[in-house]
């Protein structure tokens, strides 16, 4: 945690290119601990390429960023130790059992031998999946194998949780109950930042920035951003910056 | 110990899937069963075409000692050498043999006899051992053939007898079985491994893990460890098929062999981890690690000794690890060989093995 300020994520001219194409163009940002932090952008606009720098998967071509109180460049491993993760596609391992994930992972992230049970047990109870602890993972339907794997990536108590489109694919029901699991993590001190397609779940974040083409157009409040775009809607922001940006630089897709 | 729990989803993985298992059991046990009868440089059945035409009592009995060995199969007598020549063409025939009409009486009264020997040697090999043999076994007719019928011993100008050391009988499955072993390791340890990473990289869970703190030494140790398992049981199996079945137990320990073994299934399994580490998709694995065998197999003095080839050839075998575990397996199968006179081959064995698996360490990058 930096000393001074209370940000968890900070972001300084962040920058990737990938031969002449600039995924994500000098972004800067920070995230406040416990925040709920929407990011948000067309498909295409960097989002996940800025999510993976800041997760240590990923070398920033320049700029820095500092994530837990460790540097991105230097620190990836100090850096891991602190934050889970949850990619878009799922990503746990198909062939094996839901309990031998979790305990896999925890195993992985020095939660000692005999917590494991205890605090695996626990979680499965919590979000509703006790009853199929013994089941191959690819058995289980998508909305399920979601909520197990963000349980997953908070198993070990990071200070940050990253969750990249964390509910593709699912119903709203099933949205709406994964959103139940983010606000208790959150509750319990864990900040999480979160990119989406839906504008319905960008209301329920704290804060959100919009990518556009690789830059932040805008970051704030739902509530300011609407005020500041005279609209209803975090749809209707989206839609106008994204058209807007769209025009400036150029068709893209 | 992370290490445990890595090793646990390895081991799992590995015993879940409904192919890997069994083709760690049965490719030993059918490598081992077939390939010795079918790598065989030995030539038998040799198919002979006489031309007699001497139509004697000895030319005869010539015909039916070629009938009766066992390395020639005896296709027909004809009269004329173009009826033979004919046979040869028609891949009736390998080897045709033409007696000279005065053969009974050169052979009797102790002159030259000039008969000929024609092979079909568009199969090198056997073109020319079936030659070979026809000499010797001519050569060797004649001298009965004259104690016999004359009760002269013919003068032997200068008699040969060769000893062959080690593999007295010249027995190629004493040869091939040690280098099928080696061809086992290289296939089992080498595709699976090279399968492995990449295949976790084309269902992303790779990037699960790359995002937690898990060390790259333990990931690494973590995939090698349970190859080097499948490996030593693999070699095991082969051992006791060349036990029951050919009869082949070691002159030498079984320590120096699995000390061998245990350091080349290292070199073998890392060489595929280092290909998966550098591939993105199974299909670019897969054809580099066909390349890397076939390499492996060819030029290490597996199937062709070293000694026949060309200067260049023999500057690579240097760098080609299977070359050191087949001198020791040979040295030790044949010869009794010990762990102190193949002290350089361990050598390299364990310089490899060391080298391969820092590699293949380093090439696993936990971030692009």
């Amino acid at each position: 945690m930096d000393a001074a300020t209370d940000n968890v994520i900070t972001a300084r001219n962040l920058t990737k290119r990938f031969g002449t194409f600039t995924a994500v163009d000098a972004i800067s940002f920070e995230v406040r601990r416990g925040e709920i932090f929407g990011f948000l952008g067309a498909n295409g606009a960097g989002k996940t390429t800025a999510m993976r720098m800041l997760c240590g998967l990923s070398l920033p071509t320049s700029g820095e960023g500092r994530v837990a109180g460790f540097d991105i460049t230097d620190e990836a491993e100090k850096v891991k130790r602190n934050i889970g993760y949850m990619s878009q596609k799922f990503s746990l391992y198909e062939d094996l059992k839901v309990w031998e994930n979790i305990r896999l992972f925890a195993g992985i992230y020095r939660v000692p031998d005999r917590e494991i049970p205890i605090v695996g047990g626990a979680m499965l109870k919590r979000i509703g999946l006790a009853d199929v602890r013994d089941n191959f993972v690819r058995d289980l339907p998508l909305g399920w194998k979601q909520r197990l794997a963000f349980s997953v990536a908070i198993l070990h108590r990071p200070k940050v949780v990253f969750l990249d489109e964390p509910t593709g694919g699912v119903d709203p029901m099933a949205r709406r109950d994964f959103w139940e699991l983010i606000y208790e993590a959150a509750g319990s001190g864990i900040t999480v930042f979160v990119t989406t397609h839906y504008m319905d779940e960008a209301e329920y974040c704290d804060r959100v920035s919009i990518m556009v083409d690789g830059r932040i157009a805008a970051l704030d409040t739902p509530f300011e951003l609407k005020k500041r775009y005279c609209t209803q809607s975090m749809d209707e922001v989206f839609r106008t910056l994204v058209r807007g940006e769209g025009k400036k630089g150029g068709a893209r897709l | 110990m992370v290490l445990k729990y890595l090793l646990e989803k390895e081991v799992k993985q590995f015993l879940r899937n409904s192919l890997l298992p069994r083709i760690a059991i049965v490719f030993p046990l059918l490598v081992l069963l077939v390939m010795p009868w079918a790598t065989s440089f030995e030539v038998e059945n040799v198919n002979v075409v006489i031309v007699d035409n001497d139509n004697t009592a000895l030319s005869g009995r010539l015909a039916h000692k070629i009938e009766g060995s066992r390395y020639f199969n005896l296709v027909g007598v004809v009269g004329s050498y173009g009826e033979a020549i004919g046979k040869i063409e028609r891949q009736e025939a390998d080897v045709l043999l033409e007696i000279p009409d005065n053969f009974e009486r050169s052979l009797l009264t102790g002159r030259k006899i000039d008969y000929q020997v024609s092979a079909n040697s568009v199969n090198g090999v056997r073109g020319n051992l079936g030659a070979n043999y026809m000499n010797a076994l001519v050569a060797g007719f004649a001298a009965e053939a004259i104690d016999e019928e004359t009760g002269r011993v013919v003068p032997q100008p200068v008699e040969v007898i060769e000893q062959y050391l080690y593999n007295e009988l010249l027995d190629y499955k004493k040869l091939m079985v040690p280098a099928l072993m080696i061809i086992v390791i290289i296939i089992i340890c080498g595709i699976l491994p090279a399968l492995n990473i990449v295949s976790e990289k084309e269902t992303g869970t790779i990037g699960q893990i790359n995002v937690t703190p898990v060390g790259k030494w333990t990931f690494i140790l973590a995939k090698l460890l349970p190859y080097w398992v499948i490996g030593v049981v693999a070699i095991s199996i082969c051992f006791v098929v060349a036990w029951l079945v050919y009869g082949l137990v070691p002159r030498g320990s079984f320590l120096t062999i699995y000390a061998a073994a245990a350091l080349f299934i290292i070199v073998m399994s890392s060489v595929g981890l280092i290909v998966s580490n550098h591939s993105s998709t199974m299909q670019q694995a897969m054809f580099v690690i066909f390349f890397i065998m076939v390499l492996f197999m060819l030029l290490s003095g597996l199937l062709t000794p070293v000694a026949s080839m060309p200067d260049w050839a023999q500057y690579v075998v240097i760098f080609n690890p299977p070359h050191y575990i087949i001198d020791i397996m040979r040295s030790v199968y044949l010869k009794g060989g010990k762990f102190a006179s193949n002290s350089f081959e361990f050598g390299m064995l364990g310089l490899f093995a060391v080298v391969m698996a820092l590699w293949a360490m380093l090439s696993y990058r936990k971030q692009e």
